[in-house]
């Protein structure tokens, strides 16, 4: 069944980009700011942890999931080390994402060349 | 916005955009929502079964399982993006493949390869973020802010 609603819900944040990109005419970049934002937002409410455990991947690989993991790792860190782990703490649960990207980018332009 | 920006032209600049709007083609917006629905749902499937093989063969749990899953993920559409293949999907798909975690490392493997030209340091080290950049500046700010309100919350109560 998770597999339904990671489809679902995946393709609905999808839509909300599509529409934002389309419909209120924001630039790529505009758009993707503006989710991250919203995931961050969402997860202040404590609303997009039930979310991934509703639509798991559908929720966890849209990049809204990116916001919703800066704020997490914030604060499990300010929960042990108060107010200065909001700082120390951002980054601890998104370092995959963003190292993965840097080290195979990396790697692409190693070995690759633009084409066109 | 779109009326700020008209009242500062003069009225035959103003009558060249309108006769420019005119002309522009409609975005197929039914066929976009539909095929950025489909490709979304497709990645996050993906994601979902990649996901189940760390949780079933690699000892990883529901919650660490997120992780190993967008590294694959972005493994995948680095290559893609490097055989240039990715490209030609995201041009049919719009932001079926650019809101997931695809497009996010697609962004910075093409800014990677397109300055590589300009050298490493300031070709592909000085570009690599131009794209994604935005959102790790905004998303870092957005967190902030708000773990900076949630534990002045908890500190307080």
């Amino acid at each position: 069944m998770i597999f339904v609603w990671a489809f679902i819900v995946g393709g609905i944040i999808c839509l909300i980009g599509q529409i934002l990109m389309d419909v209120v005419k924001l630039t790529p970049a505009h758009t993707m700011s503006l989710l991250v934002v919203a995931g961050a937002i969402l997860d202040g409410f404590g609303l997009y942890e039930p979310l991934i455990k509703f639509a798991g991947a559908g929720a966890s690989v849209p990049i809204t999931s990116f916001g919703n993991a800066l704020v997490h790792g914030a604060m499990a860190e300010a929960k042990r080390d108060g107010i200065i782990g909001v700082v120390t703490g951002i980054f601890e649960v998104t370092s995959a994402g963003i190292s993965a990207a840097i080290v195979f980018g990396f790697f692409a332009a190693l070995l690759s060349r633009a084409k066109g | 916005m779109a009326n700020n920006k008209k009242k500062k032209l003069t009225p035959t600049q103003q009558q060249y955009q309108e006769l420019a709007k005119r002309h522009e083609p409609p975005r197929p917006l039914a066929k976009n929502f539909v095929r950025a629905f489909l490709v979304g749902g497709v990645i996050c499937l993906l994601g979902q079964a990649i996901q189940e093989v760390f949780i079933r063969y690699f000892h990883f749990t529901e919650k660490t399982a997120g992780s190993p899953t967008q590294a694959v993920l972005i493994l995948i559409s680095v290559v893609l993006t490097a055989v240039g293949l990715f490209d030609r999907i995201g041009q049919w798909a719009g932001a079926g493949t650019a809101v997931p975690v695809t497009g996010f490392a697609n962004s910075i493997a093409s800014a990677a390869i397109e300055h590589k030209s300009e050298g490493y340091v300031l070709g592909v080290g000085g570009n690599m973020f131009k794209i994604a950049g935005p959102v790790i500046v905004f998303g870092v700010f957005a967190a902030f802010v708000i773990g900076l309100i949630k534990t002045l919350i908890t500190m307080g109560g």
